[in-house]
């Protein structure tokens, strides 16, 4: 591949992983809490959802990005209120959430725009323009958000007690601090963060919103979080990788491969799943989840 | 006299369970005041009172004399009281100092506290000689230093009455020792220390003043000076209890277990049990004696089948056994049965009903009904045994881990001493038991000795191996360091076999 060629593929890695690495951050604070959301990709819907129709109803990009910042924001609560007041179990909260977040704006969509589940296309102040180096507000805010995440999370007070939280609630309890509390503006940030990802897949990847098109991207979040070891710096590495491995494999398209010839494009597609996977169980090596991590934290027994 | 604590009338209902009913009790200002009792007589719910971790449903909490509110721990640690709890309220992932800032951090960034924090723990080190590496994982340190970071949070956050919950429960002799010096600093410098425990000899040689529970109740206060441990054995079990073994003489009988040079190395390649030969015959108890993690442990496990040996041979009841393939199902059906030194990990699944915990290692036996299990039998088996061994609650269908220690102990030791061994082999038998505990399990193993059956007992603590055994071997660094019999055999001498003094007399 020739320089500008690399400089391309570099570039539109860093916007492809932009999406992934809010959500993994996402991810990252919640579980530090202590719980478990396997519904960043529900919640990254939503927003997308949200922000695409208020962007298209209002003309405003930023109008979109409060309306995805809100709706996420609400189901990260709802997460909340069954996983730490009602000790529900979090996979099940976490799969509800992505169910109906996948029903919900499919069929107000349709209802709503009557393009099938899409919204109408983004155009001008609906939509997040680059600014800087070819990248938009979002993007740099994405990245933004990794460095203060590592600020907050080992250098603050809050930090402490969230990992805390994660680890021994109970220890956290007897020094004086609310389990529930701290949880609660974990899973608050988890929210407003996957409401970011979302947001930036409707209103600045792409011109509007399209049925599922998420398409796993929370799920590979959440794998990205494991190989990161709930750490942030290597979270944003990693997002990075996988945004790379994405840029390629769309630049591989239509190409044909030295040896192998044309590849048909699904192959091509397949890739950064099947690397998510390879990557997952070769070079991991052993994850340790926060102790307390899906655990209900129950006071009086 | 000023009184530091004053409990007026405290009861807590959990539901049905009326935990605390109508306690009093003073504390002094400057003492070592010791809470006994039996587990579940009430002692920790009582401190997780005093901690504002627990809402007392009635009652009246007096602190320095003035009436006080306690909604939650906050509201403790404000009016100087600090906790250390049985099992540590510690982060693992976090460092030392991490762990002593948390809820104490001092302003939005952790910086400018952790500065100050340090400065801190500095005078507290030269103060009470607490000296902890701050920067040290809590993960990678040992328990007696975790309890020393525990009793600095408290004394961070400027903690007067220090209550410590079963503080040598995970401590070794030594590192008892060493907590107790600690504590005695620490009244002369004036705080007040509230020490819960079940262990007698600690509360007569550490503390001021005693108070006993039985059910929920107090029971008796006792100046410590002016009681024995006797006496607060009665009072902490309600009725006359012998800390004695009475025993008859022992009567041999043939050879039942068999071992000679017996060597078992680990998947380090160390040896940890070292040419270790002894014989053990029908109705005798052979004591081994040691300090934790002399080869005693990794010994029974390989006689249990549990371990592989490195080499050497096994003769039970005069039948070599295949030492290539050691299986524990294996030997019991040769009569050995083992109550393992840890019942959590080897002795019981905590999570299962407590019949089903009953019947680990029998699941097979034709008598439970074979490939599905026959509900009635299982539950019917242990609460046979549960009358037999007194285990309370009497309910076969509770979850094992809603037993206290001692009842734990009497389901595994009543599974194997019920399927008619002729071998027991027992690790630690009253580990983490209460006093009514142990006296039934010391007798029961004496009956059993008596009805013609060899045990061979692993304990570390050596007044268990003196009181049961007809003979004792001394294990240190993996070999037997010297035998006696019970008639010539007395602390000392086992103390210096213990630290590999090896003897020439005998």
């Amino acid at each position: 591949m020739e320089l500008d060629a690399i400089v391309i593929v570099l570039g539109s890695g860093v916007r492809l992983a932009a999406p992934l690495l809010c959500a993994c951050l996402a991810g990252l604070w919640s579980e530090r809490s202590g719980i478990v959301d396997i519904g960043l990709e529900g919640k990254m819907l939503a927003a997308a959802f949200a922000g695409a129709a208020a962007a298209s109803v209002t003309g405003s990009a930023i109008m979109g990005l409060l309306a995805g910042l809100s709706a996420s924001l609400a189901l990260g609560l709802l997460h909340g209120y069954a996983a730490i007041d009602r000790h529900g179990n979090q996979i099940v909260s976490g799969m509800a959430i992505n169910m109906i977040a996948a029903g919900l704006t499919a069929l107000v969509g349709a209802a709503w725009f009557g393009q099938g589940g899409r919204t109408p296309s983004l155009e001008g102040d609906a939509r997040f323009n680059p600014v800087l180096f070819g990248m938009d507000p979002l993007t740099i805010i994405t990245i933004l958000c990794a460095s203060l995440t590592w600020l907050f999370l080992y250098k603050s007070r809050f930090g402490l007690r969230l990992r805390a939280a994660g680890e021994n609630p109970a220890a956290l309890e007897t020094a004086g601090v609310s389990v529930r509390r701290i949880r609660y503006a974990g899973v608050a940030i988890c929210g407003l963060l996957c409401g970011l990802g979302g947001v930036y897949l409707s209103v600045s990847q792409a011109a509007g919103f399209l049925p599922q098109m998420t398409a796993g991207k929370g799920f590979i979040a959440l794998a990205a979080l494991v190989f990161a070891k709930w750490k942030p710096i290597p979270a944003l590495f990693t997002c990075f990788l996988f945004g790379l491995l994405d840029a390629v494999a769309i630049r591989m398209q239509g190409l044909s491969v030295p040896g192998l010839g044309f590849v048909p494009v699904q192959a091509i597609q397949a890739l950064p799943y099947v690397m998510t996977v390879i990557l997952l169980a070769g070079f991991v090596g052993r994850a340790i989840p926060p102790r307390a991590s899906g655990i209900p934290y129950v006071k009086e027994n | 006299m000023t009184l530091a604590i004053e409990l007026i009338d405290i009861h807590k209902r959990f539901g049905n369970v009326h935990a605390n009913k109508g306690v009093n009790l003073s504390v002094q200002k400057g003492s070592i005041h010791g809470i006994v009792g039996e587990n579940g007589a009430g002692k920790s719910t009582l401190m997780s009172i005093l901690y504002g971790y627990y809402g007392a449903t009635s009652g009246t909490i007096k602190i320095d004399g003035r009436e006080a509110r306690m909604r939650s721990s906050r509201d403790a640690i404000a009016l100087g009281i600090g906790m250390v709890h049985q099992h540590f309220m510690l982060v693992e992932t976090l460092s030392v100092l991490e762990n002593i800032l948390l809820g104490a951090e001092g302003g939005f960034w952790l910086s400018a506290g952790k500065d100050a924090m340090r400065a801190k723990l500095a005078t507290l080190a030269k103060t009470y000689g607490l000296e902890v590496d701050p920067d040290a994982r809590v993960a990678d340190i040992g328990v007696g230093q975790r309890q020393r970071v525990e009793i600095l949070k408290a004394l961070v956050r400027g903690a007067h009455v220090l209550i410590l919950d079963e503080p040598t429960a995970v401590l070794t002799p030594t590192e008892a020792d060493n907590l107790f010096d600690m504590l005695r600093v620490l009244r002369d410098e004036g705080k007040t220390i509230l020490l819960i425990t079940h262990k007698l000899r600690e509360i007569m040689h550490v503390t001021d003043h005693v108070s006993v529970m039985r059910r929920g109740e107090m029971a008796a206060h006792f100046e410590t000076s002016h009681t024995s441990v006797e006496e607060i054995a009665d009072a902490m079990v309600g009725r006359k209890v012998s800390l004695i073994v009475h025993r008859g003489p022992a009567n041999p009988g043939r050879v039942l277990l068999e071992a000679r040079d017996l060597v078992v190395r680990d998947m380090h390649g160390v040896t940890r049990v070292d040419h270790v030969s002894f014989s053990l015959r029908a109705g005798e108890i052979v004591g081994i004696a040691g300090v934790s993690g002399n080869g005693q442990s990794e010994l029974l496990e390989a006689l249990a089948g549990m371990q592989r040996l490195t080499s050497g041979g096994i003769t039970l009841d005069g039948a070599p056994i295949d030492t290539s393939r050691l299986d524990p199902s294996h030997m019991r059906e040769l009569g050995l049965m083992h109550v393992p030194e840890d019942r959590h990990r080897h002795g019981l699944v905590m999570s299962f009903e407590a019949c089903e915990s009953g019947i680990l290692g029998f699941q097979h036996d034709a008598a439970y009904g074979g490939a599905l299990l026959d509900r009635a039998a299982v539950e019917s088996g242990l609460a046979a045994d549960m009358e037999t061994y007194d285990i309370r609650p009497r309910d076969p269908r509770l979850t094992t881990h809603s037993f206290s220690g001692g009842n734990q102990q009497k389901i595994v030791l009543a599974r194997e001493i019920e399927r008619g061994p002729k071998v027991l082999l027992v690790g630690q038998p009253t580990r983490g038991v209460d006093i009514g505990a142990i006296e039934f399990i010391h007798k029961r193993l004496m009956a059993l000795r008596d009805a013609g059956k060899a045990i061979l007992l692993v304990s570390v603590e050596l007044d268990e191996i003196m009181a049961l055994s007809d003979r004792i071997l001394v294990m240190c660094g993996g070999r037997i360091t010297g035998e006696r019999t019970a008639a010539n055999a007395n602390p000392r001498d086992l103390g210096l076999l213990m630290a590999g003094v090896t003897d020439k007399a005998a």
